[in-house]
C-alpha cells in the first residue's frame, strides 16, 4: 500500500493544533508528568547512602521504571479519544470522504499522540536526572548514572510502551461507541507495561544490557503487530453505520 | 499544464467539451474515443478548474468517431535556456497539447490520421478582481441571481458522471435501499428525494465508497465503485454530509487548510480564499468554527466541497435545519455552482429545493420510484385539469361541465370550486368561460390547476407508484 506522506503530515499537524486548543488536554499534559515526578524524587533523596548496594539498586530502579510510565498512561487516554471522539463530534465522516486512507489516519493520530507524550517522558527524564545529578547523595546519584541498562531502557523503552499506548488506546477507540468508554478501556493498556515494571521491581527479571534489548525488540515486534491489527480493524462501515461491512 | 507530482498527476482531469455541451473528462496522456453525429463541431479541451480554451472546430462524417488525447507540455530540465523560457511563460499562460484524430469506425491506425492540434490554455480570470491564479482555481463568483425553478440545460452526451446499475444495501435483515439505477450526466443537478429512511444518505455513503454495497455496480466520475477504487474515487469527488462535521476548536481557514492537506492540493492558499470567496465567507475566514452559525458552518462545509473542485458534489440535505435566509443562500450557491458545470447530486426532502434547483429528479423510498423532470412527471402523473372557482356554487353543475369539447370530466372541490379533467386547456378553458357567463354565472377564477413537485412526491410516495426509470 502506498502511504502519502503530506496527507499523514496533515493529520499530524491538524491533531497537534486541535490539542493545543483545548486546555483540558494541554493542563492534563503537563500536569501528568509532573505527579509522576514528585514520588521518584522524593524516594531517591529519601533513599540512604549506607544500604547495601542490593537495597540501592532497589531505590534507583523503582523510581526510573516508575517514570517510564508516564509513556504509557499519557497517551492511552489521548489516544482513546481519537477516533470515538471524532465520530461523537461528527467530523469523521466528512475525513472518511477524503482520498486519505485508513493506514495513513492511524498513523498520523498515532503520531500525533506519540510525540507529544514522548517528548514530554524525556523532559521528565531529564529534569529528574538533572535532579539527582544537583541534589541527590553523590552515592545514589552515582548509582543511577552508572546504572547504563536501566537509563538506556528508559530513553528507548519510552517510544515503544507510548507505541504500545496509542496503539491498544486506537484499536479501542476504533471499537468503542462512545468517548468515555474508550478511554477507560483505554487505560488498561498501561497494565501489561506495569506488570513488567513490577516484575522488575519485585526482582523476577533482572535488568540487564541483553534483557533491555530483548524487551526493546518484543515490544517493537508487538508495536507493528498491533498495529496492522488496528488497520484491519478500521472498518469505515462500521465507523459510520455501527454496522459491519458485508463484502 | 507544466510539470506535477506524481499524486498530481493522478488527479489531473480535463473536461471534455462538444459544442459547448460538457462530454466527459479525460485524464493526462488517456486516449479517449467518443462518438459524435456527423456535421461541424467544435471541440474545447478544458480544465476542470474553470480554465478557458479556445475552441477547435472539426467535422464528422458518419461512421466516423473523435479520438483524442491531452497532453500537457512537459517541463525539459535538460536545456537550461528552454527550461528558464518554459517557467516564464508559465507564470502567464498554461498550454496544453490536444491530439485530435477523427477516425473511421473500423479504422485501427490512429497515430497515422493523428492532427496535432495545440490548444493554448489561459487561466480564465478568476473573481471580480479579474486575478489570474493557478489552473486549479475554483469557479468564482457562484452566489447567483434567485430562479423559481431549474432553468432548461442541455442534456449532457457521452459518458456520465454517475452510472448506478442494480445497487443494493442492505445492513442484515434491514434493506437501505434495492435495485437502485440511474444515471447522471455531467453538469448535470441531479435530485435525490425520499422521505427519511428512504435511504438516501445510504446511497451517497455507497457511492462515496463509505459503505460497501451488498449487490449491484456502479461507475462514479469515470471509475468502477469497488473497495480497491476508493482512494481514486474519493479523490474526484467530495460529500457534504447533513451536518459539516467542522473542527469547531479550529478557524475556518484551518478546518480548509486541513482538508486541502488530505487532498494533496498544490497552491492551497490560494484555493482557500477562492473557495471562501466563492461562499462569500473570506471575512470570516479567522474566526473559530464554534463561533459561527449554523448557516454559516454550512457554508464552510461547502467551501470545503469546493475545495479539491470535484468531478461530482454530493450534498447531503444541505438546507436541513437552516433559517429560510441561510437556505436561501445555500440554494443560491448551488445555483451559481450549476451554472458553472459542476455536477451536484443533491440529496433532500425539501421539495421545493428540488424544483428550483435539479435538473431531473428521483424519489427513492427504499426503491426508486422513478427518475425524470419534474415537469415530466407531472405530466405522467397528473391528467391536466382546470380549476373553476365561481362567487356562488352552482345549482347544476353537469348543466354546465358536460358536453364541452376538451372537457372529459368533472368533480366538486369545495362549496363553489370546480375541478375539469381536460384533454386541453386551451380549448376547454374558453368554452367554459363563454356557458358560465352566459348563464349569468358570477366567476371568479379559471385556470389550469398546478401540480407541485409535492403532489408528484405524494402520489408516488403514498401510492407506491413505480415510473418509469429514465
Amino acid at each position: 500500500m502506498n502511504l502519502d506522506g503530506p496527507r499523514i503530515r496533515a493529520v499530524v499537524r491538524k491533531e497537534l493544533l486541535d490539542y493545543r486548543r483545548k486546555r483540558a488536554i494541554v493542563v492534563s499534559m503537563f500536569l501528568l508528568p509532573i505527579l509522576f515526578l514528585v514520588e521518584p524524587i522524593v524516594s531517591i533523596f529519601l533513599a540512604s547512602p549506607v544500604e547495601s548496594n542490593a537495597a540501592l539498586d532497589k531505590y534507583v530502579i523503582l523510581p526510573l521504571l516508575y517514570l517510564l510510565l508516564i509513556a504509557v498512561v499519557m497517551p492511552s487516554t489521548l489516544a482513546a479519544f481519537t477516533v470515538v471522539g471524532e465520530r461523537e463530534q461528527g467530523t469523521l465522516e466528512p475525513l472518511l470522504t477524503t482520498p486519505l486512507r485508513q493506514l495513513e489516519l492511524i498513523l498520523g493520530k498515532a503520531a500525533a499522540v506519540m510525540i507529544p507524550s514522548v517528548a514530554l517522558s524525556y523532559l521528565v527524564y531529564g529534569i529528574f536526572l538533572v535532579a539527582v545529578a544537583l541534589f541527590a547523595h553523590p552515592a545514589i546519584s552515582s548509582a543511577v548514572f552508572h546504572d547504563g541498562p536501566i537509563l538506556l531502557a528508559l530513553f528507548l523503552f519510552a517510544p515503544l510502551v507510548a507505541g504500545w499506548s496509542v496503539v491498544v488506546g486506537m484499536a479501542v477507540s476504533v471499537r468503542a461507541s462512545e468517548v468515555r468508554v474508550a478511554q477507560q478501556l483505554g487505560m488498561l493498556a498501561s497494565l501489561p507495561i506495569t506488570g513488567v515494571v513490577v516484575l522488575f521491581a519485585i526482582g523476577v527479571i533482572q535488568p540487564t544490557f541483553t534483557t533491555a534489548i530483548a524487551f526493546a525488540a518484543g515490544i517493537l515486534a508487538i508495536d507493528v503487530l498491533a498495529l496492522r491489527i488496528v488497520s484491519r480493524m478500521f472498518d469505515r462501515e462500521r465507523l459510520i453505520t455501527g454496522t459491519k461491512a458485508t463484502r | 499544464m507544466g510539470q506535477r507530482s506524481s499524486h498530481s498527476e493522478h488527479a489531473r482531469a480535463w473536461t471534455v467539451v462538444i459544442d459547448g455541451i460538457v462530454v466527459t473528462t479525460i485524464s493526462n496522456e488517456r486516449t479517449l474515443e467518443i462518438p459524435v453525429e456527423p456535421g461541424q463541431h467544435l471541440l474545447r479541451v478544458r480544465s476542470t478548474r474553470y480554465l478557458f480554451s479556445p475552441e477547435r472546430s472539426f467535422e464528422v462524417v458518419a461512421g466516423q468517431v473523435v479520438r483524442f488525447s491531452c497532453h500537457p507540455r512537459s517541463l525539459s530540465p535538460i536545456i537550461f535556456t528552454r527550461w528558464l523560457v518554459w517557467l516564464l511563460i508559465s507564470l502567464v499562460k498554461h498550454e496544453l497539447w490536444i491530439a485530435l484524430k477523427l477516425d473511421d469506425a473500423d479504422s485501427a491506425d490512429f497515430n497515422a490520421r493523428a492532427v496535432a492540434a495545440r490548444v493554448d490554455v489561459t487561466p480564465r480570470a478568476i473573481g471580480v478582481r479579474g486575478r489570474p491564479t493557478d489552473s486549479r482555481a475554483l469557479p468564482s463568483d457562484v452566489r447567483a441571481t434567485n430562479v423559481t425553478s431549474a432553468p432548461a440545460r442541455p442534456p449532457t452526451i457521452g459518458p456520465s458522471a454517475l452510472v448506478v446499475n442494480g445497487l443494493s444495501k442492505r445492513f442484515g435483515e434491514r434493506t437501505a435501499f434495492a435495485d437502485v439505477s440511474f444515471d447522471v450526466g455531467y453538469g448535470e443537478v441531479f435530485g435525490f428525494l425520499g422521505p427519511n429512511g428512504a435511504g438516501k444518505t445510504t446511497t451517497v455513503r455507497t457511492l462515496g465508497t463509505l459503505i460497501t454495497p451488498t449487490s449491484g455496480s456502479a461507475t462514479v466520475a469515470g471509475i468502477p465503485l469497488s473497495p480497491e477504487n476508493g482512494v481514486e474515487i474519493r479523490q474526484r469527488i467530495a460529500i457534504m454530509p447533513e451536518s459539516p462535521g467542522l473542527y469547531l476548536r479550529l478557524s475556518v481557514t484551518e478546518n480548509l487548510e486541513y482538508f486541502a492537506g488530505l487532498y494533496g492540493l498544490r497552491h492551497a492558499t490560494t484555493r482557500i480564499k477562492d473557495a471562501l470567496e466563492a461562499v462569500n465567507l473570506s471575512d470570516r475566514a479567522s474566526d473559530l468554527c464554534g463561533g459561527l452559525s449554523k448557516g454559516l458552518r454550512q457554508r464552510v462545509g461547502l467551501a470545503r466541497t469546493l475545495l479539491s473542485d470535484p468531478a461530482i458534489m454530493f450534498l447531503d440535505e444541505p438546507t436541513s435545519g437552516l433559517d429560510p435566509v441561510a437556505s436561501l443562500e445555500v440554494h443560491n450557491l448551488i445555483i451559481g455552482l450549476r451554472e458553472k458545470g459542476v455536477t451536484i447530486f443533491l440529496t433532500t426532502h425539501r421539495l421545493d429545493e428540488a424544483e428550483k434547483l435539479c435538473d431531473r429528479v428521483a424519489f427513492l423510498n427504499t426503491t426508486l420510484r422513478t427518475v425524470g423532470r419534474t415537469v415530466d412527471l407531472r405530466e405522467q402523473l397528473f391528467k391536466r385539469s382546470l380549476v373553476v372557482t365561481t362567487l356562488a356554487p352552482l345549482k347544476d353543475p353537469d348543466q354546465f361541465f358536460t358536453g364541452i369539447l376538451g372537457v372529459d370530466d368533472w368533480r366538486s372541490d369545495g362549496p363553489n370550486s370546480y375541478v375539469l379533467t381536460v384533454s386541453d386547456p386551451k380549448i376547454a378553458a374558453p368554452e367554459v368561460t363563454r356557458r358560465l357567463v352566459g348563464a349569468g354565472v358570477d366567476v371568479l377564477f379559471i385556470g389550469e390547476a398546478q401540480h407541485s413537485l409535492e403532489d408528484v412526491y405524494l402520489e408516488l410516495i403514498a401510492a407506491g407508484v413505480e415510473g418509469d426509470q429514465t
